[in-house]
């Protein structure tokens, strides 16, 4: 009895003191609107998990982050061995720093299956056109970064990797070696090229992509999350106001995705405790020498989750003595995805309920899009450059016709309610 | 002292308050910009360097580092000068009408002085550092080979003057860099003329 007294007494203080915060700040009103009352549809699947994961992702990438900046000097003299020496010498550093260049590539995974499953359910579709697009600009804020992080290692393939890419801005017709020569603040990759991608890496980069996360997350709240039917939940309302076939964020989806973040973690931490270089694939191998700029090293690859982009690149040839053609495709293969919900017409937005047409186009999109992936890591000869050359017809046709095939296809009625 | 809003004067201060902001915008972004430019120790790191090239033999290469790339000098014999124009059917760019090189060394030679070859090391494929094989014949290449540069990453060939072959994967010939003779004995890399001072 005397303990359940004192509960009651202490549930009271509590009361009292969230009060007080409540007429200074609108604490409890920004849970209830974005958590407790927060309706989200009923029938969220395994694509759904993927949102709160990228989340994860990125405060994980933050705080680790935050840790190898503590050990990590910019400097060309010091760079390579201060990795060397975060993996050697700190107490833990080489789980810190494989749970950050592991989370480099988990971040890519998930950012994938994320789009993905929006052009699945037609979670672009009006009224979400918005956060779709504050979504491409993450995917290309997260690309700057990734691009300006992979330099900081200051090994051979940073290195080349950077100068390759950086020597693409010099394709462009008369500003090109003055903008190249801006961007490299000197002739060369150098310390002082280091020196400002570090800056960007950890201080401008990270607090756009925090700042564009707010955005998306604050107009998903706005309009409401789409779902597998692809229908609008705000449609059939109960007395209460509130959406027939939505249930509470929270509890209700933050205890599922804890569980898929849980699944995620497992797979996480094999990755990072088994297989960090992932047989080249996130970590690579000419990147364990430090930069030369006088040796190239045998084949360069960005890391893979630039390659299908790469791939583009190299697909297109050189013609009226100028390169810049590929880096035009490239940059419009990217440039193009914010405009794909004005480019998809059907008149249902699920995949449940669109036609063969849209379905076999989207999965072989998928598969297109991870040969291009392949292509991009292998060097430029036959067969690869001939099926760079399919597969980047293929993704510009996947887009630009689907106001064609999208109309044309069948379709069937999608229900007026969640159906599982 | 009238009560109404004149809206028409409103607007107009409203627009020329928000273009006056943008000028100082622009004008404050700046500095801001310009200091991504390279700075003034980067730009005397990256000036033109001077090669004493008195001491050099016929046939000898030397190697420096102008604006962390490497920069070849060759003092060409006459039977390397002589051999050029033999490769013209061999090579996809003989005259350099693709490639990269200042007005002055767009010839056979690709140099102001035939005898004197400067040169980036540096491969127009991927930018490796090609090798020096000037003996012609050379075994480690071929029993045809003609002398010249071979990169040891992808198998691009070049002849004596920088000049790419047909059937290896580096585009152009090998990029000439701007540079003068300061006198008799001296080089100067990244110059294209002694300016009076």
């Amino acid at each position: 009895m005397a303990i359940a007294r004192s509960n009651a007494a202490a549930g009271g203080r509590l009361r009292t003191f969230v009060a007080w915060i409540d007429e200074r700040f609108p604490m409890t009103a920004l849970w209830k609107e974005h958590m407790s009352e927060y309706d989200a549809p009923k029938n969220f699947n395994f694509w759904y998990y993927f949102g709160s994961i990228a989340i994860f992702v990125l405060a994980l990438q933050i705080l680790t982050g935050i840790f190898l900046t503590m050990s990590y000097k910019p400097s060309d003299l010091e760079a390579f061995g201060s990795v060397e020496y975060i993996m050697r010498d700190v107490e833990w550093g080489w789980l810190i720093r494989y749970l950050h260049s592991t989370g480099a590539s988990a971040f890519f995974v998930v950012v994938y299956l994320h789009m993905f499953r929006a052009l699945l359910y037609g979670s672009h579709r009006k009224p979400r056109e918005l956060l779709w697009i504050f979504g491409v600009l993450i995917y290309l804020a997260l690309m700057a970064e990734a691009f300006m992080g992979y330099l900081l290692p200051w090994g051979n393939m940073s290195y080349w990797g950077a100068q390759v890419i950086v020597s693409l801005f010099g394709s462009f017709p008369w500003i090109g070696d003055w903008l190249v020569e801006w961007i490299r603040g000197d002739y060369f990759i150098s310390d002082i090229t280091l020196n400002r991608f570090f800056a960007l890496h950890v201080v401008a980069l990270p607090l756009v992509l925090i700042f564009l996360v707010v955005a998306h997350i604050l107009a998903l709240h706005e309009v409401g999350s789409n779902n597998p039917d692809g229908i609008e939940i705000k449609k059939h309302k109960g007395p209460d106001g509130r959406p027939l076939d939505g249930v509470a964020l929270h509890p209700y989806y933050t205890v599922k995705d804890i569980y898929g973040l849980s699944i995620f973690l497992v797979l996480f931490a094999a990755v990072v405790f088994y297989a960090p270089e992932m047989g080249g694939l996130f970590l690579e191998a000419a990147n364990f020498e430090p930069a030369n700029p006088v040796l190239t090293p045998e084949h360069i690859a960005p890391i893979w989750y630039f390659t299908p982009y790469y791939a583009m690149l190299r697909a297109v040839p050189a013609f009226a003595g100028t390169q810049v053609w590929g880096v035009l495709v490239m940059f419009a293969a990217i440039l193009l995805l914010f405009f794909v919900p004005w480019l998809d017409r059907a008149p249902v937005k699920s995949i449940r309920y669109r036609g063969p047409i849209y379905k076999v186009a989207l999965m072989l999109f998928a598969a297109t899009f991870i040969m291009l992936g392949y292509c991009g890591m292998m060097p430029a000869e036959q067969p690869y450059t001939a099926m760079s050359v399919f597969g980047t017809l293929y993704y510009f046709a996947f887009f630009l016709l689907l106001p064609w095939y999208s109309r044309l296809d069948s379709h069937t009625q999608e229900p007026s309610r969640l159906t599982s | 002292m009238g009560e109404e809003i004149d809206r028409g004067r409103r607007q107009l201060l409203t627009v020329a308050t928000t273009l006056t902001g943008a000028v100082g915008v622009a004008f404050a972004a700046a500095p801001f910009l310009a200091s991504w430019k390279p700075s003034a120790r980067a730009k005397a790191l990256g000036a033109p360097v001077e090669i004493d090239i008195g001491r050099l033999e016929p046939g000898a290469m030397l190697k420096i580092v102008w604006r962390g790339t490497p920069v070849y000098v060759v003092r060409r014999t006459p039977a390397m000068i002589a051999s050029l124009a033999s490769n013209d059917e061999l090579l996809s760019d003989p005259g350099s009408d693709k490639s990269r090189q200042p007005a002055y060394a767009k010839n056979a030679e690709r140099a102001r002085n035939p005898e004197y070859f400067v040169v980036l090391g540096v491969c127009t494929h991927l930018g490796c550092a090609p090798q020096s094989h000037f003996a012609p014949g050379d075994p480690v290449i071929s029993p045809d080979w003609p002398g010249g540069f071979f990169c040891p990453c992808h198998g691009s060939k070049f002849d004596v003057s920088g000049r790419v072959f047909k059937g290896v994967p580096a585009p152009t010939n090998l990029e000439i860099p701007p540079y003068t003779f300061a006198d008799s004995r001296h080089i100067l890399i990244g110059l294209d003329e002694v300016r009076a001072i």
